[in-house]
């Protein structure tokens, strides 16, 4: 066989049935989940290990005027009761956020939201922990709680961070991109402007598995060993190293297996920073594992944006313009996940996938007295709410229009030509094939048909007599352009670490591999798709190839899995690290074969002499032959590895098309998903069944969302999404069977042309969702979660605000 | 209070807290960490195991309830080779993070004992009462049904599928 008949790598299989390189492939992963035998951090148990607990507030605003510890450190079990008083001896009683902003490990002064951290014991057991909350007795000053966000800048309202100094209100930021002028000026001109407020209520992204630590502080050694449920290893160890002043090098931080990550595990909880304190003080491990409603109440929540949009064009339906004005809702701190310069995320990326030349956006963030959080729940640093927003104000205009959801979007997709595409807020989307997306769905739908059909029912519904428990049938699009991959090191680093991520690919004699990663996978199969990207490149067998992460003393330094970064940025430079030690195997195969590197062709695993193929080294004798006496060139050292910090040039821009059919109950306003496509182009495709799980779960996200998620409050802030049964999730009986599609446009600047894809359909999926639902009510506007009572609400013409109690 | 239950064909037996919930009995007690924790309302069913062959969410069933009884937890799911249900999981790529899936096994494995060819609806009806946050269940569905199929091939008589109840 010559160089020009070799086959494509990904057709080759390895003597175990994978595929050597791209393809389907079984994961690495399920053997020991299948068994139970994963390793979750509430499964560790170590010698002597204690149990923490922590109380929390009752109130969402309040003074604390004393705590009573006396009877919680008197129960028999209880080894030790840390307050924030104790904190402060030690310094640790305020810790800094991810946003520049600092938290309270514990409260000092006052609480300010429902939920937050007041107290910590720790205990023998788990029980016993628990049992000495109830003897603490902490009394309180309630004060008027900040609620509503569009009333915390009034004038009246009670100020959130008064230990902020010269603190007077709860403005946090006002942030703006775009060219505002310009803007107007095309608004001004516009023959058609449409307006619409829309709300993108809080939710949470809530994994299976709740946050936890198990802290262990060697006295002797001074080292300190945290297994923590954390989607950033390496940063978390940073980070503690600048908090409590720890040297860096005795941390080591293990991330075991993650039940789901989803962003509710990239930031520093209190909890963790009380477990490393406990093991100080007490000398011995200490576990802390959450509740299901401490997770639900304290840790990162998602969104909470509250949107105006307006959206110009022509009247036959040509975009002009887009501007935005944005309030946020940052809880009681500014504890957002997101590179520094980007206080609002990714958000202005939300002019979409259209084609015109206006926009502008204007982000005001404020405090209010709930929990910390913003960027988490798959949302790719705010995409989510950047998607939600351009994909509802274009069903808007095509509802003023009077034109169809599908043909204005074709009308104004950008074209395939126009790539790399500049955006009027200055992302450079790398590539795409937009019509092509969108047709590919609307075919798969039958979309046509569906039509149709709907006003097949329509016409039905308007007859006399017609049966008013029929069915209203809507059908939902989005279409959605993604930014992951963050990113380039000069643009985005997080606290001052720039966001490019370290690998290290090592081929041992027999030719098998090991790589370590930076990243951390919570369910994405990393160990079974890096071994892939491996093998694609160096043609060993991903069974050969062993995938290390999640464990700082072993893996080299990057900024961990969150934001669908893993594949562009550490799949990058497991690629390049691949590429490295290619090339060094063909300098050592030269000097085994006594030839010239010139000589030498390469076929998947094997260099060979060009015009001799018998005469060539497989990358597993090469690997023999670089630990081996064989004369290596002058400056060739041996063995077989590689080192690699990739520092990606631009983001990845996989995007999709989307189209959701529901049928809404008119009596009671249950809504039923009928039917759910989905095309995503996130690039080739590592293994395609992983790719369709991941996209399979960002649509059951959508659904959750759209249908039923929501955290409200009501008006003394109490949080009403406190457990599982009231924060609802969707289960199998709401989730259709998901039909898919793809199409593949590889990403011009990424080593291997892949994309991430991770949060595609949390993404893309919401905005078709709840178009779907409005089209089935035939009005232009309402919020979500659209719950049997705010669907019916809506077809009453009295839409509610579904983020605060129903007065 | 002294309780004696028998965990997957084994008898166990422990002096426990009156109020010891069954999920921390095998996780705690016994060590036995494939059964999850996940939300103390019966609402997610990462705890589910079967309590004398039926599926029961172990977080809101007393240690104390069980005693005399015989529970059974993913642990002893695999024989001499791994339950259809398993190599179902894996087969279809039924499981991501892994932390539902042996609940999600245990109410696929007890479906299956008692409708060995059960239809995407009665599956999705079955597994209702388990959260997922990673798959969206569509390939959970699969994996049962992939479950279904291999044992109409291989005609695997399950010891449990002899004894069930229903």
């Amino acid at each position: 066989m010559t160089a020009t008949e070799t086959p494509s790598p990904d057709t080759l299989t390895s003597p175990a049935g994978n595929p050597l390189g791209f393809g389907r492939m079984l994961r690495k992963e399920d053997a020991r989940f299948v068994r139970g035998q994963g390793h979750y951090v509430d499964d560790l148990v170590l010698p002597g290990m204690l149990h923490g607990a922590i109380l929390r507030s009752s109130y969402a605003h309040a003074k604390i005027v004393s705590i009573d510890t006396s009877a919680a450190e008197a129960h028999p079990k209880v080894k030790a009761v840390i307050t924030g008083k104790t904190l402060e001896g030690l310094n640790l009683a305020w810790m800094p956020t991810l946003s520049g902003d600092v938290v309270a490990v514990l409260a000092t002064d006052k609480v300010r939201f429902q939920g937050q951290e007041v107290a910590f014991v720790i205990a023998e057991d788990e029980y016993s922990a628990r049992d000495a909350l109830e003897l603490i007795e902490v009394e309180y000053e309630p004060l008027p709680a900040v609620v509503d966000a569009r009333h915390a800048l009034d004038p009246d309202a009670p100020v959130i961070r008064d230990d902020l100094e010269g603190r007077t209100d709860n403005h946090i930021y006002d942030w703006e991109a775009g060219d505002a002028a310009a803007c107007d000026e095309v608004f001004a001109n516009a023959e058609v402007v449409v307006a619409e407020d829309m709300i993108y209520p809080r939710v949470h992204p809530a994994p299976m598995e709740t946050c936890g630590a198990v802290a262990h502080m060697d006295k002797v050694t001074g080292k300190l060993t945290i297994w923590t449920t954390t989607q950033a290893p390496h940063a978390h160890r940073t980070i503690y190293a600048l908090v409590a002043g720890l040297p860096e090098q005795k941390i080591q931080v293990i991330s075991p297996d993650i039940g789901g990550g989803f962003g509710n595990k990239v930031g520093i909880y209190p909890g963790y920073v009380l477990a490393i304190v406990g093991s100080i003080v007490t000398g011995v491990p200490v576990k802390w594992v959450e509740d299901r409603s401490e997770n639900l109440m304290s840790t990162s929540f998602a969104r909470d944006y509250h949107m105006h949009g307006e959206i110009a064009a022509t009247r036959d339906g040509k975009i002009l313009g887009l501007r935005v004005n944005v309030l946020a809702d940052h809880g009681a701190f500014n504890g957002v996940a997101q590179p520094t310069k980007f206080p609002a995320g990714f958000f202005h990326v939300f002019t979409g996938s259209y084609d015109y030349p206006a926009a502008h956006c204007k982000v005001t963030a404020v405090y209010t007295n709930k929990a910390l959080g913003g960027v988490a729940y798959a949302c790719s640093f705010r995409i989510t709410e950047a998607v939600y927003l351009v994909e509802r104000m274009v069903n808007c205009l095509a509802f003023e229009l009077g034109m169809d959801p599908a043909e204005l979007r074709m009308k104004n997709l950008l074209r395939p030509e126009q790539f790399p595409y500049t955006s009027p807020t200055g992302w450079v989307y790398d590539s795409g094939n937009y019509p092509r997306a969108l047709e590919e769905a609307m075919r798969i739908a039958g979309y046509d048909e569906l039509r149709a059909e709907q006003a097949k029912r329509r016409e039905e519904a308007a007859k006399p007599g017609a049966d008013p428990s029929a069915p209203l049938m809507g059908i939902g699009i989005s279409f959605f352009t993604e930014a992951v991959g963050a990113g380039p090191r000069k643009h985005m680093d997080i606290l001052g670490l720039g966001m490019a991520d370290g690998c290290e690919l090592r081929l041992h004699p027999t030719g098998k591999a090991q790589l370590r990663l930076s990243v951390q996978t919570q369910g994405q199969g990393h160990e079974t798709t890096f071994a892939q990207i491996v093998s694609h490149v160096i043609g060993i067998p991903p069974e050969d190839i062993e995938v290390i992460h999640g464990d700082t003393d072993n893996t080299p330094f990057g900024l961990g899995t969150y934001g669908s970064r893993s594949t562009p940025v550490s799949g990058a430079a497991a690629a390049v690290a691949a590429q490295r030690v290619k090339e060094k195997a063909k300098v050592i195969a030269a000097a085994a074969l006594e030839c010239s590197v010139e000589d030498l062709e390469w076929e998947h695993g094997r260099w060979y002499v060009k015009g001799d193929h018998a005469a060539g080294k497989t990358m597993a004798e090469i690997a023999m032959a670089a630990h081996s006496s064989l004369e290596l060139p002058e400056g060739v050292e041996g063995h077989l590895d590689a080192s690699v910090v990739y520092n990606p040039p631009n983001l990845t821009y996989p995007f999709g098309a989307y189209i959701c059919v529901v049928d809404v109950d008119p009596q009671t306003g249950a809504v039923k998903v009928r039917r759910f496509i989905a095309v995503d182009d996130c690039g080739p495709r590592i293994n395609p069944m992983i790719v369709e799980g991941q996209v399979h779960g960002g649509l059951a996200d959508g659904v959750g969302m759209a249908l039923m998620e929501v955290i409200a409050f009501d008006s003394d802030g109490n949080n009403l999404g406190g457990s599982f049964m009231d924060y609802l999730l969707p289960t199998s009986m709401e989730c259709p069977s998901w039909e898919l599609g793809e199409t593949v446009t590889p990403s011009p600047h990424h080593p291997i042309g892949v994309k991430g894809v991770g949060e595609s359909a949390t993404v893309g999926s919401p905005p078709a969702v709840v178009n779907a639902v409005l089209d089935a009510l035939q009005i232009r506007a309402a919020d979500m979660p659209f719950t049997p009572a705010v669907t019916w609400r809506a077809l009453q013409g009295r839409p509610i605000r579904p983020d605060l109690a129903i007065e | 209070m002294r309780v004696t239950i028998e965990v997957n064909g084994r008898e166990t037996s422990a002096d426990i807290e009156d109020r010891l919930l069954l999920v921390h009995y095998l996780r705690n007690t016994l060590g036995m960490t494939g059964t999850h924790w996940g939300c103390d309302t019966s609402n997610c069913g990462a705890c589910t195991v079967w309590l004398d062959g039926l599926p029961v969410k172990s977080c809101t069933t007393l240690a104390a309830m069980a005693d005399g009884r015989s529970v059974r937890s993913v642990e002893g799911l695999e024989g001499d080779t791994l339950d259809p249900v398993q190599q179902g999981f894996i087969e279809e790529h039924g499981l991501q993070c892994g932390f539902c899936t042996p609940g999600m096994m245990m109410v696929a494995r007890a479906l299956l004992d008692r409708d060995p060819d059960p239809d995407e609806a009665t599956i999705r009806e079955a597994i209702s009462g388990n959260l997922c946050r990673c798959t969206g269940y569509e390939n959970i569905v699969r994996a049962i049904r992939w479950a279904a199929r291999k044992q109409a091939e291989t005609g695997r008589s399950d010891r449990e599928a002899e004894e069930a109840v229903l």
